[in-house]
């Protein structure tokens, strides 16, 4: 695939100055808004989850004009809801030497140098406020008995920073943040649309003014028009097929936007879970992820010898690898998320892999079942063993539970300034769905931090110094008509195609392709490999595809088939993406790029950048944005 | 194994609806009952058929979208489970499964086996919230929460707004659903100034969409996926007669 490089990205939009006083100086630089001009301003949010959802009900609550939309049948459904394991927030409860500035610098340094210094420092500062509005809406987190918050530690991370609603984390906090946006709507401020898909940005004078959307249930075809749109519409793990995101999680808007001029950053960076339950068959749908927080607890470990048959209880203790203790002794267990799947491959791949197909390590919880008892082992993770046990038939109070590593977060996404607006003005974007925050590597318990931190504290301050400067005039009528022309279009053509494959015979494919290819482990000779075959197969879909109904119905086969394509599209600039960055960092693993023990090996004089990806008919243009550490030297991380 | 599944299908609101059956083959018990339906789909979508439109998303028993009635029981027979996290292993070879709609006159049928539950979202509109504006809110620290509290307002608060209780009740009743939010926040410090009025609006709201009302059978709490217990009707009863009196 050719592609050309562009001028540079010189200007975020980050505030000079003391690293502390940055958030400050952008919220007091920031225009206000009349608040009798607010009502009659109008904002479109895409996307109800925790980012969206939050900011949604804060935007309502501001006085503004809000649509939301989501493609549920309810805004409390956004995948956010199956988070497990935690939210971080610098809150020092526990007195174990947390700080700010350490949440920053975990944080920077688990992102493997590849985040903005600024966003990662206001993301430390803002986590404090959001335990407070979390708490204050009722979200039950778990208590001591003296009535206080109760934290545990994560991934990744040596202190206790972790706030947590049993294994449901997640679930609570989304509630949190529904109810908050249900009690908008009630007010009259927030107009929710459910079962609504956005198939188009429509973009006039330069400007994001608003969104085309198709009404599932009836097929309608409907403009909404506003004075600035937001994205927070998740990430595209599910290019991959098998990945622990919700089968609705698609990169459709965010993939229109980019067509229409917004920049995608680093779509390479795939963070790949540890402990997700193996795949058993080829009918799987959906891998389920069993929360890090089990690793505190639980000892990861192979049999020495490879291809052991013999059943977990029947091997000796001194027959057992116990690889991450081995390897990393200060962090053992609670090494960070890449470095816990990539020693999982490599002792899979070494032939030491248990289960079927030998994909597999065991997490096993004897130690600590002998240590602390069954019940309490129960009353921390009951809730995930009966998960697991539902799901593969094996009880992991008696045997070990088997994980294997699979696809969870996308790191990349739309490019967003410091105000988290993308490159088209009055386009804002939060949550998975950008890119800005999390580097190459995202630790355990920050995606709900960050989703958070956009709604209800960013974006509700910057969205309103881009409002103030408005109002921005009539929206090209033209712009709107051609927007829909191409909807239509899509649809038609996805319709009339009536081949022999079904769109997710078509996207098993892909998947498939994709981990192999461009998954945790990439090479030059994989990547072009993909970048060979992800053409042919998109040809194939548009030849070859079987869309049956029509496209004025309830139609979840036309919904899959338009997802489909663009993960094709989407997939394809990943793999080219992850072609150009020759070197290895967090999620992003070039097998070509690593030091003497195996571990990622960066190379920060010539990929010390963010990559963001023009959209063009002439091949993508790439522009590099340099990243400068101001505050936390760059050096080679290590969890030994 | 293979299968005989006995299917409700529906083309929208208007049309009557009729039970239709398909026969599926190799199905591996270690797939989901949504992986069964996705098979099966892909066969239809081949020989041209319409597939059967049902409603689901994170298919880890969490986001409460899926949701049919299996046999006659809402998500089936096995105990606290969703249909997404429902296996195959439980049936037998050979067996016949009906599977149909939640069906209660307020959830009405969109196509098949989707249904539309947005009255649960207007039962929290009226009320099912703190009132609290984003960036205002005192440290967590200053309000301590028994552990007890906290703990049993978690177990209310782990409703996934599924439905199944509704389908399940002779009634027709969201006593359950309506009672585990009722139940959350009254447990809770932060859920007190608003208590009472929440109760009234949000069991108002109930009665305005047209559920049934409740009469302890118990129906709701024996096929509801997360365990929510009869009790918290009983909470939600308390606080509504509170209300009222007032």
């Amino acid at each position: 695939m050719k592609y050309t490089e562009g001028p540079e990205i010189r200007d975020t939009k980050a505030p000079e100055g003391p690293i502390e006083e940055r958030w400050e100086k952008r919220k007091f630089g920031a225009k206000l808004v009349n608040p009798a001009n607010k009502r009659k301003l109008n904002v479109i949010v895409v996307g109800t989850g925790l980012a969206g959802g939050s900011a949604a009900a804060t935007l309502g609550e501001l006085g503004y004009n809000v649509k939301s939309f989501c493609y549920q049948d309810s805004p409390r459904r956004a995948h956010s809801i199956a988070a497990q394991g935690g939210i971080n927030a610098a809150k020092n409860y526990r007195g174990d030497g947390d700080s700010i500035y350490r949440l920053f610098y975990d944080t920077v340094k688990g992102g493997d140098f590849r985040a903005r210094e600024s966003n990662v420092y206001r993301l430390a500062q803002v986590s404090v406020n959001i335990i407070d509005q979390a708490v204050a809406q009722g979200v039950p987190f778990a208590r001591e008995y003296g009535g206080l918050l109760d934290t545990r530690s994560f991934g990744g991370a040596q202190v206790s920073r972790t706030f947590y609603a049993r294994g449901q984390t997640g679930q609570q906090l989304l509630l949190g943040a529904y109810q908050a946006l249900e009690r908008q709507v009630a007010a009259g401020t927030v107009e929710m649309h459910t079962r609504h898909e956005m198939l188009d940005l429509i973009v006039s004078d330069g400007r994001a003014r608003g969104v085309i959307v198709r009404d599932m249930v009836t097929g309608e075809i409907e403009r909404h028009l506003a004075d600035a749109v937001v994205l927070a519409t998740g990430g595209y793990g599910n290019v991959f097929f098998l990945s622990t995101n919700a089968k609705g999680c698609n990169t459709t808007a965010i993939w229109r936007a980019h067509e229409r001029g917004a920049y995608f950053a680093n779509p390479c960076y795939t963070q790949i879970h540890p402990t997700c339950i193996p795949v058993s068959g080829e009918y799987q749908s959906k891998l389920t992820l069993m929360s890090e927080s089990l690793r505190n607890d639980g000892r990861v470990w192979v049999p020495l010898r490879k291809n052991d048959e013999r059943a977990p209880g029947d091997i000796p203790e001194d027959e057992r690898d116990y690889y991450l203790e081995r390897i990393y002794p200060s962090f053992g267990n609670l090494v960070p998320r890449d470095i816990a799947s990539r020693a999982a491959k490599n002792v899979c791949d070494e032939g030491r892999g248990v289960g079927p197909g030998g994909l597999g390590v065991y997490l096993d919880f004897r130690d600590a079942i002998n240590r602390l008892g069954r019940d309490a082992v129960e009353k921390k993770y009951g809730n995930l063993f009966e998960m697991y046990e539902r799901i593969t038939g094996e009880n992991p109070y008696d045997v070990p539970m088997r994980i294997y590593p699979a696809v969870h977060y996308t790191m990349g996404g739309l490019w967003v300034d410091y105000d988290l607006q993308s490159t088209i003005p009055g386009l804002f974007v939060i949550g998975e769905a950008n890119f800005s925050d999390h580097g190459a590597n995202r630790l355990g318990a920050s995606a709900l931090m960050q989703g958070l931190a956009d709604g209800y504290f960013v974006l509700p301050t910057t969205i309103g110094d881009y409002l103030a400067n408005g109002p921005y005039g009539d929206v090209d009528e033209e712009a709107v008509a051609e927007a829909e022309i191409k909807v239509r279009n899509k649809i038609d053509r996805l319709l009339s195609v009536n081949g022999t494959r079904t769109p997710d015979s078509f996207h098993r494919e892909l998947g498939k392709l994709m981990w192999d290819y461009c998954g945790m482990e990439r090479t030059e000779e994989s990547l072009r490999k993909a970048l060979e075959r992800i053409p042919e197969l998109r040809e194939e879909f548009w030849q070859n595809v079987k869309v049956s109904g029509t496209a004025e119905e309830l139609n979840q086969v036309l919904e899959k088939a338009g997802r489909v394509a663009d993960f094709f599209d989407l997939a394809e600039l990943m793999c080219l993406d992850a072609l150009v960055r020759t070197e290895s960092c967090g999620g992003h693993f070039r097998a070509e790029s690593q030091d003497a023990d195996g571990e990622a090996l960066r190379d920060d004089e010539n990929f010390a950048h963010v990559s963001a990806w023009e959209h063009s008919t002439d091949g993508p243009v790439l522009h590099k944005e340099a990243l400068e550490y101001e505050y936390v030297k760059m050096t080679q991380r290590s969890y030994k | 194994m293979n299968l005989t599944l006995r299917v409700w299908r529906q083309s929208g609101p208007s049309d009557k609806g009729r039970m239709v059956t398909y026969k599926v083959e190799d199905v591996s018990p270690d797939m989901s009952f949504l992986e069964m339906l996705d098979v099966l789909n892909e066969k239809l979508i081949l020989e041209g058929d319409d597939p059967i439109a049902f409603d689901h998303d994170c298919r880890e028993g969490i986001c409460g979208m899926c949701g049919m009635v299996i046999n006659g029981v809402a998500h089936g027979e096995q105990r606290a489970t969703t249909t997404c996290q429902l296996h195959m292993r439980h049936f037998e070879d050979g067996a016949e499964i009906t599977i149909e709609p939640w069906r209660a006159a307020p959830f009405p049928v969109v196509k098949d086996l989707v249904v539309d539950r947005s009255a649960f979202d207007r039962i929290i509109q009226a009320g099912g919230f703190v009132s609290v504006p984003a960036g205002s809110a005192p440290d967590a620290h200053s309000v301590p929460v028994r552990k007890e509290d906290a703990d049993s307002a978690f177990d209310a608060a782990t409703c996934i707004g599924c439905g199944a209780c509704v389908a399940a009740c002779p009634n027709g009743s969201a006593s359950l659903f309506t009672a585990a939010k009722i139940t959350h926040l009254s447990l809770l410090p932060q859920g007190q100034p608003e208590r009472l009025s929440r109760a009234k609006a949000m069991v108002d709201q109930m009665d305005a969409e047209g559920f049934g009302g409740c009469t302890n059978t118990g129906e709701c709490t024996a096929v509801c996926p997360k365990g929510i217990p009869l009790d918290t009707i009983a909470q939600m009863n308390s606080d509504y007669l509170k209300a009222n009196a007032k």
